[in-house]
């Protein structure tokens, strides 16, 4: 169907390396990064209506951040622990997809 | 009015009402590169085969104008007819009616079809070519949708059911597919998605094609939701007319048996396969030294390829091949290749087709994208499948069969009835490299030069243990063999497997980790 890329590559499974062709799934995946507590990302894709906090603010354990709605709901985004906010990097009316950073805490 | 005259006006009605939504519809229809509904049937059918019913059904709609609107068929046309002689009910939604869309009549139709498929027990064929729900109809046309779904879900395993995606099938639509056991896609034509473009770029606003999102090659290869992929509507109904001489009527026959006939292939088996064991090879070029005719009619070709499953036939029997393909990704198993494998063994079980087994694989997948897809929960669905299949169920390991994969593989442990092994195989708790790193570990970590100590030590395990006389001196194996006798046996193991009967102990069914 696809023009398959004939080339061998090496592919290690167990300490041993084969050779083998790759699906372009596997070629596309994405490399794992091990999530950061201070970076709140969307879990769920929508719209940011509306912005509870300012940058710089200080804000307590499970206060509203902002609202993201998404799938006809009103989503509240909670701060996960007492802290500040140090950065916000979207815009009351966004949209986001699923793991957009929305805003960076401390 | 005289009887003549009853009969004219009977030709007429007929006429007009197989005419679908009309000339200028059907112009529309074939602009897009789409045959009609019709012509789609007859094209499959036994010429002169099919015989249709509801043709004079009329929707019953009231609300948004609809008591004003002729829907000739409701939008779908169902019948029986033949395939190579074998019975078949089928269906085929006419896009040229109101967009081929879903109302309660129309739903009404396909679940009388099916109705009598399963009670007839024979194949049913369902061509999806449909916008969806009819709006206008509310919640009937939800009510059509779960009325379909709930047959598919009762003829499963009784019957072999086939779906065929002509066109657009969006929304719920896709769950009827996807509660059959074989759906055919064709490139540019087939359509398929949960949520469309539109929704998508108003939740998100990302733009994307209907191709890009649910085109046919997107459900060949990514998504896994197509078994069949073809570059035309005709070559999709030779695909399926090819799928239906593989398979029996229903779960209480056999397939139908044809003349054996010896492989094509002339030359060694033992030539396929590359002596050094991190080679790869195609192993469906084994498959196809072993099958009669040299003949593989293979199943998700583009999905998953580092396992491959599909159809032979061994002295004229059906029977099922799944393969570890060591030319993609080593051959290992990971969160899709056994969703595929399991789902075909589980469809082999059903329907009385015995399973040859080719193993050649170092492990599952490493990484963590697997471990967190649940490759726990989705290689279980393997082990799951072979453990409850009753058909006869052979394995011949033709070079690596390590760790979890061994056993997964249809192993002696899990209940095959015949393991064969080459004398390339390597049977082990994993492969060389990683046993000598763990088991020499002191002595590599002490030695002067760790490196020669390892390689050293690595040599010692595959001189010990990379073969498959350790198993077969267990009886794990039952034979080890020589290439060039592989189809003998498995003829033999077929033929005297032919009254297999594995009683179990009863239950309303099992829970496989789905």
């Amino acid at each position: 169907m696809e023009e398959k890329k004939l080339e061998l590559v090496d592919f290690v499974v167990t300490a041993r390396k084969y050779k083998t062709l790759l699906t372009i799934k596997y070629a596309n995946r994405k490399p794992y990064k091990v999530p950061n507590p201070n970076e709140i990302m969307s879990y769920i894709p929508g719209t940011i209506i509306k912005l509870k906090k300012n940058k710089g603010a200080k804000v307590k354990e499970g206060e509203v951040i902002l609202i993201l709605e998404a799938m006809k709901m009103m989503n509240k985004v909670l701060m996960p622990f007492d802290g500040k906010i140090k950065n916000i990097f979207v815009e009351e009316g966004q949209k986001v997809p699923k793991g957009h950073l929305m805003i960076e805490i401390e | 009015m005289s009887l003549k005259k009853h009969i004219l006006d009977l030709r007429k009605r007929r006429e007009k009402v197989q005419l679908g939504g009309g000339e200028k519809a059907i112009e529309k229809q074939m602009a897009m590169g789409k045959m009609t509904a019709r012509s789609r049937i007859l094209a499959l059918l036994d010429n002169e085969s099919f015989t249709e019913y509801d043709l004079f059904v009329e929707h019953e709609a009231r609300d948004f104008g609809m008591d004003k609107k002729e829907l000739h068929g409701d939008g779908v046309i169902i019948g029986t007819g033949t395939i190579y002689g074998a019975p078949v009910c089928i269906f085929a939604q006419d896009f040229t009616v109101a967009g081929g869309s879903l109302g309660l009549m129309h739903a009404r139709k396909i679940t009388k079809i099916m109705d009598h498929a399963l009670k007839m027990r024979v194949p049913l064929i369902g061509i999806n070519d449909s916008g969806g729900a009819r709006i206008q109809e509310g919640v009937n046309s939800l009510a059509g949708y779960g009325e379909i779904f709930y047959r598919n879900t009762i003829a499963s395993g009784v019957i072999p059911q086939i779906s065929v995606i002509l066109g657009p099938c969006a929304g719920g639509a896709v769950y009827s597919p996807a509660l059959t056991d074989f759906v055919f896609v064709v490139d540019q034509i087939s359509k398929m998605f949960i949520t469309g473009p539109s929704v998508i770029k108003t939740v998100l606003g990302e733009e994307i094609s209907m191709e890009e999102l649910g085109g046919a090659r997107v459900h060949a290869e990514i998504t896994g939701n197509a078994h069949f992929f073809a570059g035309s509507e005709l070559e999709c109904f030779e695909q399926i007319k090819k799928l239906i001489t593989y398979i029996p009527w229903n779960n209480t026959q056999k397939a139908k048996v044809f003349p054996p006939r010896e492989p094509k292939f002339k030359g060694k088996i033992e030539d396929i396969i590359p002596s050094d064991p991190k080679q790869p090879y195609d192993v469906r070029d084994v498959i196809k030294a072993i099958a009669d005719d040299s003949d593989f009619f293979e199943i998700m070709e583009f999905f998953a390829a580092n396992i491959v499953i599909g159809f032979g036939r061994m002295n004229g029997q059906t029977t099922g091949f799944v393969a570890n393909q060591p030319l993609v990704l080593a051959g290992v198993l990971d969160c899709d290749s056994s969703d595929k494998a399991a789902r075909f063994i589980r469809y082999c079980d059903a329907f009385n087709i015995p399973i040859i087994t080719l193993e050649d694989m170092p492990g599952y997948l490493p990484g963590v994208d697997q471990e967190h897809a649940g490759v726990i929960r989705h290689g279980a669905k393997v082990l799951y499948a072979y453990s409850e299949a009753t058909v006869p169920k052979i394995t011949v390991i033709l070079r690596k069969a390590y760790g979890g994969g061994y056993i997964a593989m249809n192993s002696r442990h899990l209940g095959a009835d015949f393991m064969f092994a080459w004398p390339t195989a390597e049977i082990a708790v994993m492969g060389p490299e990683g046993a000598a790193n763990i088991i020499f570990k002191k002595e590599i970590e002490e030695a002067d030069d760790p490196d020669k100590m390892r390689e050293l030590k690595v040599q010692e395990y595959i001189e010990r243990f990379a073969n498959p006389y350790v198993a077969a001196a267990k009886g794990y194996v039952d034979s080890v063999i020589e290439p060039e006798e592989t189809r003998k046996m498995l003829l033999h193991a077929i033929e005297v497997s032919t009254h297999k009967d594995d009683q179990r102990p009863f239950k309303k069914h099992g829970i496989p980790p789905f």
